[in-house]
Order: structure tokens, then sequence, then C-alpha cells
């Protein structure tokens, strides 16, 4: 299995990763190489198989319902780039 | 051409849980931005989320109301996008093996028939944060306070024909999350989201057309009136020959009007893969019986037992049953009044129209049940007239006193009802005007009679100083005139 320029460039704007013309001919190869790693295990009869969702064997612990947090807007506003009345500031996203 | 709608919904239910679905953060509504977002609503490396136990309960007891399978073994997945009030850049949601498979909903139209809606299955997932878009210098705000707050997304099969339909399966759907206790269905604040999809074909036709989705309606009359706007906008472009772009679109309810968001080839691919922070989530027969056990009563089962237990109509029924609160209101100021059908006829008029006036829910109400019920007591037994009981209702609403009996005294709203009193006042009342007498007693048509009769009134209502009982008088009058 091959992965061709524009699926890397599709992932790469997905991801909102900037790639130069360079780089998408790398990711071409290595990306390439591990596609047919992945390839190799189609070659495995797994008809019969159930998907697994995880990989543990083991179901999820649930949680009671009751607060246990605390306002800690303070600490974590201190490594926000800014903030104004208690928002995170970003650059401007219009609908 | 004639042309079919078809109509499919997706709700956004905000689960009433105290906290977060993942982490244990508060829920609770409008608190100072960001103070209720921690470590892991933030995505903080290292985090890892742990789901509550309520919002699966709470998702159970829906699944059973809606005469839905439960999936004993749920699993989550990641929706990756990319936008700032969502930190994580991925939502977690349920996609393969959602915990509600496939229901219904039963539904009353206004023709008397019922409507079975089917549900195609409904998930849990959490919300995100919200966007302020107001001037920051330029750039935009996040409070991420509502990020990770659980909900239950409900999609139905496109069942729905019209506007009326899908307007009775949102405010059944409300109905059922309200009276379950499991959302607080206050529209206003977000609790209850629509997203409309709708495609037109010929009539009669088998293959559908293309759709378009109108998303974030929060009221029934903003989805009303965005299907109507789209069924338009469709029908218009079908009938000039063109076709419709698949894409989702946003309706502005204040000026009737509504864009393009995204079309299906900018539509975002988001990559769905199983979280692998979380393991699969098992249910088991006990926990599922549980949820049962404290399933509260439902509309349709209230809407049989106020027919029954308090004579009321089908449609009377229906429409009081249909809101738990507004139900439970109801059934305070009936016990308190002793008269179900006035309570009834003054729940739904003064009281309803006074809340829909001011855009508040039940729960805000001024006036409580039992205060209703005191004034539903002072009608059935004559102490004062429908005109003197909106006063009295006014002076409720308005705080001016909260004691139905006091505000009777305070505005001299008690009614003369001594029958010899207004008798006397009916003779000096139709001696002063003899040629009215006259007329009314020489007109054949008893239309114009029951006109005339009014003329009278108001000379007695003025003779009593609005104090008379008006259907008293109205009595003595047709005895008094000879018909």
């Amino acid at each position: 299995m091959t992965i061709s320029r524009e699926d890397i460039e599709k992932v790469a704007v997905l991801a909102r990763i900037r790639v130069d013309d360079e780089q998408v001919s790398e990711l071409e190869k290595d990306l390439g190489n591990i596609l047919d790693l992945v390839d190799q295990l189609s070659a495995a009869d797994t008809d019969a198989v159930e998907p697994m969702a995880h990989p543990l064997n083991a179901v999820q612990r649930l949680r009671p319902d009751e607060v246990t947090e605390t306002n800690q807007r303070e600490a974590f506003q201190a490594i926000a780039p800014a903030t104004e009345k208690g928002l995170y500031l970003v650059p401007r996203v219009i609908e | 051409m004639q042309w079919d709608i078809v109509i499919g919904l997706e709700i956004h239910v905000q689960l009433a849980t105290r906290t977060k679905i993942f982490s244990g953060s508060s829920t609770a509504y409008g608190a100072e931005p960001n103070t209720q977002a921690n470590a892991v609503d933030l995505a903080m490396p290292g985090t890892l989320p742990v789901p509550n136990e309520q919002a699966f309960r709470y998702a159970v007891m829906f699944g059973l109301a809606v005469n839905a399978e439960i999936e004993r073994r749920s699993v989550f997945e990641r929706k990756n996008y990319f936008y700032p009030d969502l930190p994580k850049g991925y939502q977690t949601t349920q996609l393969e093996r959602p915990i509600v498979g496939p229901g219904y909903v039963d539904i009353d139209l206004a023709n008397g028939e019922t409507k079975r809606v089917r549900i195609h299955h409904a998930h849990l997932e959490e919300d995100a944060g919200k966007s302020l878009h107001e001037d920051f210098h330029g750039m935009t705000g996040i409070d991420l306070n509502r990020a990770g707050t659980p909900l239950i997304e409900v999609v139905t099969e496109p069942d729905m024909t019209n506007a009326e339909e899908a307007v009775a399966f949102a405010k059944k759907l409300h109905g059922i999350v309200t009276s379950l206790g499991i959302c607080d269905g206050d529209m206003s604040q977000g609790s209850m989201r629509f997203d409309v999809n709708i495609s037109l074909k010929p009539s009669g036709s088998e293959t559908l057309g293309t759709r378009t989705e109108t998303k974030n309606l929060n009221s029934f009359r903003f989805m009303e009136q965005a299907i109507a706007h789209e069924v338009e906008r469709q029908m218009d472009i079908l009938e000039d020959g063109g076709t419709i772009v698949q894409e989702t679109r946003l309706y502005n309810g204040d000026r009737d009007e509504s864009r393009s968001m995204r079309t299906k080839e900018e539509a975002n691919d988001y990559r769905y893969f199983p979280c692998p922070d979380l393991l699969p989530v098992e249910i088991d027969d006990a926990f599922i019986e549980a949820a049962r056990n404290s399933l509260p009563e439902l509309p349709d089962a209230r809407k049989a037992r106020f027919m029954e237990q308090y004579g009321l109509n089908d449609y009377d029924a229906g429409l009081l049953a249909g809101d738990s609160k507004l139900a439970a209101f109801f059934e305070t100021t009936a016990e308190r009044g002793k008269d179900a059908k006035l309570a009834s006829n003054w729940v739904q008029g003064e009281f309803s129209a006074r809340l829909n006036a001011e855009e508040k829910p039940v729960a805000d109400s001024p006036i409580s049940g039992a205060q209703l019920g005191d004034l539903v007591v002072r009608i059935a037994d004559n102490t004062i007239s429908s005109a003197g009981a909106k006063k009295v209702f006014e002076a409720l609403w308005t705080g001016e006193n909260d004691n139905v009996d006091a505000i009777i005294d305070a505005k001299g709203l008690k009614q003369v009802s001594d029958t010899g009193e207004l008798e006397k006042m009916v003779d000096e009342v139709l001696a002063s005007m003899p040629d009215q007498v006259a007329q009314y007693q020489q007109e054949s048509d008893p239309k114009k009679q029951k006109k005339m009769l009014g003329g009278f009134m108001g000379p007695l209502m003025k003779a009593s100083r609005g104090q008379g009982n008006p259907k008293l008088f109205n009595e003595i009058l047709l005895r008094k005139l000879g018909t």
C-alpha cells in the first residue's frame, strides 16, 4: 500500500501541520513504509474475530457524580498566553 | 409540482448531572468564566478521563423511556476537529456502539391522530466550551465551563413530514427528559438544542432528495420558523429547476434568515477512532433494572391519569401532562382549588399566557400553584367574577400581595350575589331605560337580543360599583324582560 502526495497534504491540513514540498517527499516514503508494515497484518485471517475497542481486556471503572475539583483558574491562566475577564483569549474565530 | 417534506431531527440534551462526564468539575450554570474548567477539561498533558456513572444512568433511563434497546457494552470514539472551545482537539463521543439503540416515541397531532416517530439511536458525548466573539481587541474569548458537560444526542429516523410533527416530537421529547429529571429543559440556556435535517421529494416518490441540516435551534418557535423557511428555500430552488446542495446551514430567528455554514465538500473529515484513554463501559442487568425501577411517571401515563382522575378531555390532559413542571403546578392548583376544570382553564389560559409573554419557565413563576388554587376556590364559589379574578391574578403576579382573600378585600372585588339586592338594582336600571326595554321586547332575533342585553349590563355594573355578579344579573335580566 502506498500513500499519495495528496493524501499527505490533506492529512497535514486536517492536523493543522505545515508541511513543505521536500517534507512531503520524505513523509511519502516514511509513511509508505509504515503502511506497508501494517499491510502485512492483513494477511492474518480475522473473519471470526470481533474487533477490539481497546487492547486491554478490561472494562471501564465509573466515577460517582460528586464534585471533586476546585477552582484553580488563576493557576491555569498563569500559563495562558492571553486572558481577560477570566476568559482565555485566542485569535479571532468567526464561524 | 407537489412535494413531500422529509424531516429528521438530532437533539442535544444536556444531562443534569452535578459534574462533568469525564471529570469531577461542577456543571452548575452561571459560574464565573473558567472557574469550573479544570485540568481534565482543559486537556492538560497527563490527565485521563474517568466517566461519570450518573451520565450512564440517565442515558439508560432515557433509553427505557423511549422503548429502546440498551447497549450493554458501549465504546467511546474520538471525533477530531480543531476549534478553540474544544481544548483536546477532539470530542469524546460514541459512534459504533452508542448506549441507546433503536426506539420510538408516539406523538399526538392536532387532528387527534397519533404518529410514531422512530429513534435511530442516542449516544453519550461531551459538550464544548463557549466562544465569545465580542471584541476583545480583535481576539475571541473562550469560556470552558461548559466543556465536558454530559450530553445525549438523540437521532431520529426521517419520519416527520411537516413542522407541526417536528415541533410535536420536540415538545414530547422535552416532556420526557424533564419528567425523567435527566435534563432541566431550559432551552434559553441551551439545555436542549435541535438540528433539523430537511429534504424534499416529488410527491409519492420513493427516492429521498438531497438534505440540508439547520443547526442549533434553541426554541420551538425558531424550529418551526426555520423549517418553514428551509422548505420554502428548497422548493424555490427545485421549482426553478435547480439542485439542492448538501450543506449545514445556520438560521437567524430574529431576522428569519439562513445562511450556509459549510457544504459537503468542505465537510470536516472527523477521522473517528476508538478513544485509547477509555475502556469499553459495561452495563449489567442489575444497573438497567435499577434504572427502570427509578423511572418516574412519564407524559403518556400522566395524560391518561389526568383524564381519569380530573375528568379532563384528551387535549387539555395532553397539554398539561406534557411538561412535568406545568403538570405539577396544575395538580397543586386543582387539589387546592377543588375544581379541576377551572384549574385547567386558568393554568392553560392566564397563567401560561403570562409565562409565555415574559418568556419565563414555570419554575420562575412569581405565583405558586397553591395561590392559583386559592383563586380558583373564590371563582368557583362565586365570590369574585372572572373579571375580578383577573385583577387578583395581576396582583399576585406583580407581587402586590400574596394572599388571594386579602387582595379581594383590599380591591373591593367581592361580588354581590345576594339576589334580593341584585333584583332591586335590575328593577331600578330597567325603570330608567324604558325605551331600550321596549326595543328589546319587540326584537325577534335572539342574536340581536343577546347583544341588546349587554346594553343593560354596563349600567348594572355601574350601579353595583362593579361588584354585582354578572351571571346572576344576566339570569335576573332574562327573567324580568320576559324571555
